[in-house]
């Protein structure tokens, strides 16, 4: 990253960036007339060979811009009002063909999802020769030879093996470089990346935020980043634009809208990102009890998915013991696949497991699970995306009195009343009672999921990546929320999580899980300030921001 | 990404949004769905009361009239004994229409809970019904209904049964595959994590969720009995003359094909018509569900 560009201040005169965005609205029509906007008037510009992001949360309008940009807006969106400079091109009104002269000669476009951006049915160097053919940007003999050295570019290991591979044989983050080799191909001087690694573990997204600020040097491409982690984009560009309901909030150098933020709704995103704020709840932790009783103990705990001995047998926990003590807050961290949730899922009665031992209270687990759970009261397992763990077919008051209809105890009344009062604690207004889940917001839908697990007043609480679908501000309102509720009924937490931050933020312990075995564990604080495990310390490294942080903490 | 409204509709009143949401959905529906209702509302009316539709007695001969052609005094011309083709057709609404709702009551009954059954408990349960599903598949459902009918005996009831049987194997296979897909949601799970017995989560989950789809082949099923119902009676193994029934007025027409064709196309334009907006409603139905 070249430092020079990013202290210029912004200039929207200058016609020679290749990217220039005045006063750009954006709206969408719903419905025969009605139009509704949704970017009002934003302007910045990308220089060659710097990278800008654009950050806010969902409903923001930064993806809009993005598709915006690339030309690749929904045909209900219409570019209402400024301009939007690509090269000198103004791209608004722009129909397909000229479009297509654009489209990767001069934009290349980083998707979101890169298992559903490629066609399952072709081999991925089919793929990347495709865009070649079309752009015809090398002679039909040297495709080939120029896919391997793309793939080779990207940084895929024997390009020529790999290149015969169905998108399936990839994982997530070779794919994602499968299809920044699509939008390098032609040789674009523009390059948009929406959310390109929101889809990936911290350690992928690191190596592919990398690659394609090396791309970016290299090729002297004009980068537009999408996302939603200031942190991460300050990390990652020279500028950066702080989005809000389509109103830019903060435009300028990357350090200086994160150090000396000029409007409060940075700061707020700063504050509430848990990265910037490993404090916050230091007091409460403090008052844990960490020698307490354990309210969880799991003992040499193995479970294999498929028969022994199969060739496509997978351990997916091997020899975990770990113990949470009453009141205390456990955090449970690692990359998909390591095994967390199958851990959760066993702790919580739900699936089986093949060895060792599990006691939850005085209770010991057996090994295969009975199918109806007789000890709802005593552990709540609260669920990754509410909107799938609650039936859309009923309103929030009786999804929240379920528990209470099948425990069968108390009269329609007395029903009520608890279904109203837990309303209060998670802090939703009582008119939610007549919604259904899909007519709340995200943080709502948590919040009616957490009721639902408290109303039989369970002691412990297993939570399977409660926040990761949320936006931070929200998440911060449903981390506030949980900690309340852990002082107040004194509950203890198995918390899984991929976000380290938030863990170091939360937790009082932690257990770090890769590929079933336990790598390490330990007190949160000593942990993050010392990790032991080479991978722990990969891991830390690769979460963006916190690496400052802790560099504080330390001296 | 998607974009989400940033402000969703919280402050309108439940109520206006309501009549809102009615005022599109009435809107939105096309020519050929209100044609469609029209034709069961006609119907319903012909079910309920025929007399107001049609005002002569459709079982009392007229010598005088014998093969009569539409006029205005007989709208769809009379039969071999003088009997008003219209008022037969009307009054025969009822006797088809009964046919037709045991052999989908029998279906979707039998069927619902086969599927139901086959699919949450999965092992031989599942593979007994689904074999058995196969072999009711592999015959031709009016092959099936036929040999039915002629070992229990002739009669309309035996024959709207018969061909009840015979569509048992679709409702079974729509609900088996609507269940499996409706079990492995993360919110059945929920259920059992939250003390949710077997019978509970199947009658407050597992069923209110899947039926729907089911519900729609019901509109779709109910159309094709009529068709195979009249079948059978125009075979002569339903309802026994003189009785009106669609089929067997078309079977009775049959013979003056040529001199009185009316006397097919009245009956055999009544079947089309309502095989045809049954349909219609079940598309309409399945569609307004899903969405």
């Amino acid at each position: 990253m070249t430092a020079t560009i990013s202290t210029r201040p912004p200039a929207p005169e200058r016609l020679g960036a290749p990217v220039l965005v005045d006063d750009l609205r954006i709206a969408y029509r719903r419905g025969r007339r009605d139009l509704t906007e949704v970017v009002h008037g934003v302007s910045f510009e990308i220089a060659a060979g710097s990278t800008v992001a654009l950050v806010g949360q969902s409903g923001s309008g930064k993806s809009t811009i993005a598709h915006a940009l690339a030309g690749l807006l929904p045909d209900n969106g219409v570019i209402v009002g400024g301009r939007a400079l690509v090269q000198g091109r103004d791209i608004a009104g722009l129909g397909g063909r000229a479009w297509r002269s654009l489209h990767g000669d001069v934009i290349g476009f980083v998707p979101q999802d890169p298992l559903s951006s490629l066609d399952p049915l072709e081999r991925v160097g089919k793929q990347i020769g495709q865009t070649l053919a079309i752009h015809k940007t090398v002679p039909r003999s040297e495709v080939r030879a120029r896919v391997h050295q793309l793939l080779d570019q990207v940084g895929i290991k024997d390009p020529a093996q790999r290149s015969k591979a169905y998108p399936h044989e990839l994982s997530g983050g070779q794919l994602q470089r499968v299809l920044i080799a699509i939008a390098i191909a032609a040789r674009p001087s523009i390059l948009v990346a929406d959310e390109p690694t929101s889809a990936l573990d911290v350690t992928v997204q690191k190596r592919i935020l990398d690659l394609i600020g090396q791309l970016g040097e290299d090729l002297g491409l004009a980068t537009l980043l999408i996302t939603h982690d200031l942190s991460l984009a300050q990390e990652r560009s020279d500028e950066l634009v702080v989005l809000n309901h389509g109103e830019v909030k903060d435009y300028g150098p990357a350090t200086r809208v994160v150090e000396r933020p000029s409007d409060p709704y940075t700061s707020k995103l700063l504050g509430d990102a848990p990265v910037n704020n490993p404090d916050k709840y230091a007091r409460l932790l403090a008052a844990h009890d960490v020698t307490a009783e354990p309210a969880i103990t799991v003992r040499d705990v193995t479970k294999l998915f498929g028969t022994r001995g199969d060739a496509g047998a997978v351990l997916a926990l091997d020899d975990v013991s770990l113990t949470v003590r009453r009141g205390t807050t456990h955090a449970l961290v690692g990359e998909s696949g390591s095994g967390k949730t199958t851990l959760a899922r066993i702790i919580a009665g739900i699936t089986p497991y093949d060895a060792g031992e599990i006691r939850v209270g005085d209770r010991v687990l057996p090994h295969h699970p009975a199918p109806v759970n007789r000890h709802a009261d005593q552990l709540q397992l609260v669920y990754q995306n509410p909107l799938a763990a609650v039936d859309p077919r009923y309103p929030v008051a009786r999804i929240i009195e379920e528990p209470l209809l099948l425990r069968g105890s108390q009269g329609r009344s007395s029903r009520r009343a608890a279904v109203r009062e837990l309303l209060d604690r998670v802090a939703l207004p009582q008119d939610v009672l007549t919604r259904r889940a899909r007519e709340l917001s995200g943080g709502q839908r948590q919040r009616v999921a957490i009721a639902r697990a408290l109303v039989l007043a369970p002691d412990v609480l297993v939570l399977d990546e409660p926040t990761s679908a949320l936006d931070v501000s929200v998440q911060a309102q449903i981390i506030d929320l949980l900690l309340e509720l852990q002082r107040d009924q004194g509950l203890t937490y198995l918390f899984i999580t991929h976000d380290l931050s938030l863990v170091r933020q939360i937790s009082d312990r932690v257990s770090v899980l890769r590929h079933g075995r336990l790598v390490e564990q330990g007190r949160t604080r000593e942990l993050f300030a010392r990790p032991k495990n080479p991978y722990t310390r990969r891991l830390l490294e690769a979460v963006p921001g916190i690496a400052q942080t802790r560099r504080e903490a330390v001296a | 990404m998607t974009f989400v409204n940033p402000a969703p509709t919280v402050d309108v009143p439940v109520g206006s949004q309501r009549l809102r949401r009615l005022g599109a959905v009435l809107r939105s529906i096309s020519v050929a769905d209100w044609l469609a209702f029209a034709v069961l509302a006609f119907l319903a009316v012909a079910l309920v009361a025929p007399g107001l539709l049609a005002s002569q007695d459709p079982l009392e001969p007229n010598a005088s009239a014998i093969l009569a052609p539409p006029s205005s005094e007989h709208l769809l011309g009379t039969d071999y004994l003088g009997r008003d083709e219209w008022s037969r057709i009307i009054h025969g609404t009822l006797r088809t229409f009964l046919g037709s709702t045991i052999a989908v009551v029998v279906g979707l009954g039998v069927g619902t809970a086969l599927g139901l059954l086959a699919a949450y408990f999965t092992g031989i349960a599942d593979t007994v019904i689904s074999r058995l599903v196969d072999v009711l598949l592999s015959i031709p459902g009016l092959l099936l209904a036929m040999v039915i009918v002629v070992s229990f005996g002739f009669g309309a009831f035996n024959a709207a049964f018969a061909v009840g049987v015979a569509s048992v194997a679709v409702f079974t296979r729509l609900m088996r595959s609507e269940v499996l897909t409706v079990k492995g949601l993360p919110f059945v799970e929920a259920s059992h994590h939250l003390g949710g017995g077997t019978r509970y989560v199947l009658r407050r989950h597992i069923f209110p969720n899947s039926y729907g789809a089911v519900l729609s082949l019901t509109a779709l099923q109910f159309g094709l009995a009529i068709l195979w119902v009249s079948a059978l009676s125009f075979l002569g193994y339903g309802a026994p003359p003189p009785d009106p029934e669609w089929g067997l007025l078309i079977s009775e027409g049959r013979d003056y094909v040529v001199s009185s064709p009316w006397l097919v196309f009245g009956p055999g334009l009544f079947i089309t018509g309502s095989v045809l907006a049954f349909s219609r409603v079940g598309q309409f139905v399945k569609e307004r569900l899903s969405s």
